[in-house]
């Protein structure tokens, strides 16, 4: 309100030049996303440091604890799990995710034969709900005769396979269609890189006889530079946060079996609306800003480099 | 203008003197909406100067919001909660006790199931409920006949005996119909805290739930009972068919034990011939387990609105209100006469969960969540990892007390 009747007054009275003018009516509109964000992002965000530092179940009062929660939370071999977890989601998730979709939008690029269609089928698992889709892929993964990957790998003649009933199995079966749902935003994202590469370059190359691989490697993906450091940071950080995928397909949303495929979002989920911990939570919250703080500004870094 | 005056007195007294309005919150469940609304009509009824307001929220949500209202003091005058919660909402200093107006403290004593007395602090009621459930084992009636099979089992080794006979693989050996589905996400992990620990003559915990008394031979032996039913009879597979529930409502689990609640979810499955029974006994042993949701005054009815809100309570936990709850909803009466009518006692689906009410537990969690989860790990252990049953316990042990420490 207040910024509003300066404004407007200022204007009136023409004391601005123009340039001023047209910054405050920026200001003027930047001011309401600005307020937006403060109150519902920038608050909360503060407020959850102190909250760390509290032992608090929503209903009884908070009361100071100081560094109580993050002591319990370092001993807690749980959290450990959790969070070895997590990196192995980015670990595996990223890199893979990344070279199927280049690979895949590299192809694509080459042929104009049902090219539309084929990359609209890359691009549907993107639009489709995370829930609807895990819960597809957890009756996949069901064993024989019910499952379909069970039944296929009876017909192959393999062994079956346990799948999200494995501690060992139950991570990547759900990293897998967390990656398949990403895949086609990446291509789409990919492809426009790929056009922007100036086809002079490409066409000066082939005269020069360039080779695939000497023209992918010297010219394609030094031009893709911004786009892979993007798609990076974006999937870096989506993989960190991945919550949809194991909540729906694991054992009542826990993570199973025995914690093997617990995210650190789940757990901050779990310890706050199911035990309503909020302290602790707000603990790991705490722990989550600063890993994916520290993870952003390196490949901030990086991509200013080139 | 006296006139005029006059009328505008005698229009407003109607208002001031008239309805005191109190808010009633629950969570959103068809059945129960249904029901407390026809309550509602039939207390305003009764007491034309009273309004009750029904607010309802989705049930995913519903704690999360009743303890930030009820933080914030923008909560309801009557509240319904889970009785795992009351405990903490009583320290907290957000509800009032019930005083003997509408409904003493001895009456409820010698007139409801035992179980409601965790709602007594210091000789004085908080809470009280409408309705009670317990869990019984459903049976489905086409698998038994074609097994041979006449009735349900009736201890813990007619159980077994009777599942290996109603487990069917295909010819590559694949699991096609479990004898009988083991879930211990849903109600499987009260029945080995309550039920089978006791049956093989331990005690779960002491010193009022605050301590685990089960890692020893009577924990061991129920622990490698349940796990065995995967582990050496076979009769089903860790995560069979996704969900117990599952397996059972399409047919493919001959046995399945749940919460009465479960009833109307089978009534649905077309060509599901089932029924229910009593939990197995063991060692002459039975036991049951039991759950339910009460109704309190909060701190914000104050006056008649506090005056109005016990009446309310007492209204919700009457035989009348307990009928209309079991007719519509399916739960059980929290009152003994209510429950222990011929026509409840008598029905085919109702029967067996009011006969568990008899001998039923309630267990005081500290986190329900964190320690079904830990018991769940523990199975999966056991049964995924091949760890031995009584390293198993040990460690389950140890993490449900750390959980019961905080």
């Amino acid at each position: 309100m207040n910024t509003n009747t300066i404004a407007s007054q200022s204007i009136n009275k023409k004391y601005f030049s123009v340039a001023q003018k047209k910054a405050m009516w920026a200001w003027l509109f930047l001011a309401i996303p600005i307020i937006f964000f403060i109150v519902v992002r920038f608050y909360p965000t503060i407020d959850s440091f102190y909250i760390s530092l509290t032992k608090w179940n929503i209903v009884q009062d908070k009361e100071f604890i100081g560094l109580e929660n993050y002591i319990r939370l370092f001993s807690d071999p749980v959290f450990w799990v959790v969070l070895s977890n997590t990196f192995e989601y980015l670990i595996l998730g990223m890199p893979i995710s990344l070279v199927l979709s280049f690979t895949i939008a590299y192809n694509l690029d080459k042929f104009k034969f049902g090219h539309t269609f084929i990359r609209a089928c890359y691009f549907i698992p993107y639009l489709t709900t995370a829930v609807a889709m895990a819960w597809v892929w957890r009756w996949f993964y069901q064993s024989a005769p019910i499952g379909l990957f069970n039944n296929i790998l009876i017909e192959l003649g393999l062994e079956q396979m346990m799948f999200l009933r494995s501690t060992e199995q139950a991570l990547p079966s759900v990293l897998a269609p967390a990656i398949w749902a990403g895949l086609g935003f990446q291509i789409l994202i990919f492809m426009a890189g790929l056009r922007s590469v100036p086809a002079s370059y490409l066409e000066a190359a082939k005269i020069d006889g360039a080779g695939r691989w000497q023209v992918l490697k010297e010219i394609t993906l030094p031009h893709l530079w911004p786009t892979i450091v993007f798609l990076v940071v974006i999937s870096t950080i989506g993989f960190l946060r991945i919550f949809d995928q194991v909540y729906n397909m694991t054992l009542d949303g826990q993570g199973g079996p025995i914690n093997s495929s617990r995210p650190l979002v789940l757990h901050i989920y779990q310890s706050a609306f199911a035990d309503f911990e909020m302290g602790f939570a707000a603990a790991q919250t705490v722990v989550l800003f600063a890993i994916l703080s520290i993870i952003t500004f390196i490949q901030f870094k990086l991509m200013r480099r080139k | 203008m006296k006139k005029m005056l006059l009328i505008l007195l005698l229009g407003l007294i109607p208002m001031t003197g008239g309805a005191v309005e109190i808010e009633y919150w629950q969570y959103k469940y068809d059945a129960r909406v249904k029901a407390v609304d026809l309550l509602i009509k039939k207390f305003e009824k009764q007491n034309p100067e009273i309004n009750v307001k029904h607010v309802k929220f989705p049930y995913a949500q519903y704690r999360t919001k009743v303890a930030a209202a009820m933080a914030a003091q923008h909560g309801p005058d009557v509240l319904q909660l889970y009785y795992g919660w009351v405990s903490d909402y009583h320290s907290a200093g957000l509800l009032q006790p019930l005083t003997d107006k509408y409904i003493t403290a001895k009456e409820v004593d010698e007139q409801f199931y035992p179980i409601v007395q965790s709602m007594k602090y210091d000789g004085v009621y908080y809470a009280l409920p409408t309705a009670v459930r317990t869990v019984g084992l459903f049976w489905n009636k086409k698998l038994f006949k074609k097994a041979g099979l006449t009735r349900p089992p009736k201890t813990l080794d007619e159980l077994v005996e009777m599942s290996k006979k109603l487990t069917k693989r295909d010819k590559n050996g694949n699991l096609t119909q479990a004898g009988f589905a083991v879930d211990v996400a849903k109600q499987y992990h009260h029945w080995w805290r309550e039920v089978l620990i006791r049956q093989m003559g331990g005690e779960p915990y002491t010193n009022n739930y605050q301590q685990v008394n089960y890692n020893n031979e009577a924990g061991a032996k129920a622990l490698e009972f349940l796990t065995d039913f995967i582990k050496t009879h076979k009769v089903t597979e860790s995560g069979f068919m996704d969900e117990g529930q599952a397996a059972f409502k399409s047919g493919r689990a001959a046995m399945y034990i749940d919460g009465l609640f479960r009833i109307p979810t089978f009534k649905k499955a077309r060509r599901l011939d089932w029924s229910v029974a009593e939990l197995p006994s063991h060692n002459g042993i039975k036991s049951n387990v039991s759950s339910y949701w009460v109704n309190a005054v909060t701190q914000k009815a104050k006056g008649e609105k506090r005056d109005a809100a016990e009446k309310f309570i007492a209204f919700l936990s009457s035989e009348e209100a307990m009928q209309v709850w079991i007719d519509i909803v399916g739960e059980l009466p929290a009152r003994t006469a209510a429950a222990q009518k011929k026509e409840n006692v008598e029905h085919e689906l109702y029967g067996p969960f009011i006969q568990g009410l008899g001998y039923a537990h309630s267990t005081q969690f500290k986190s329900e969540a964190s320690q079904r989860q830990v018991l769940l790990n523990a199975f999966d252990r056991v049964v995924l990892q091949g760890m031995p049953v009584k390293e198993a316990l040990t460690q389950l042990a140890d993490e449900e007390q750390k959980i019961l420490n905080k």
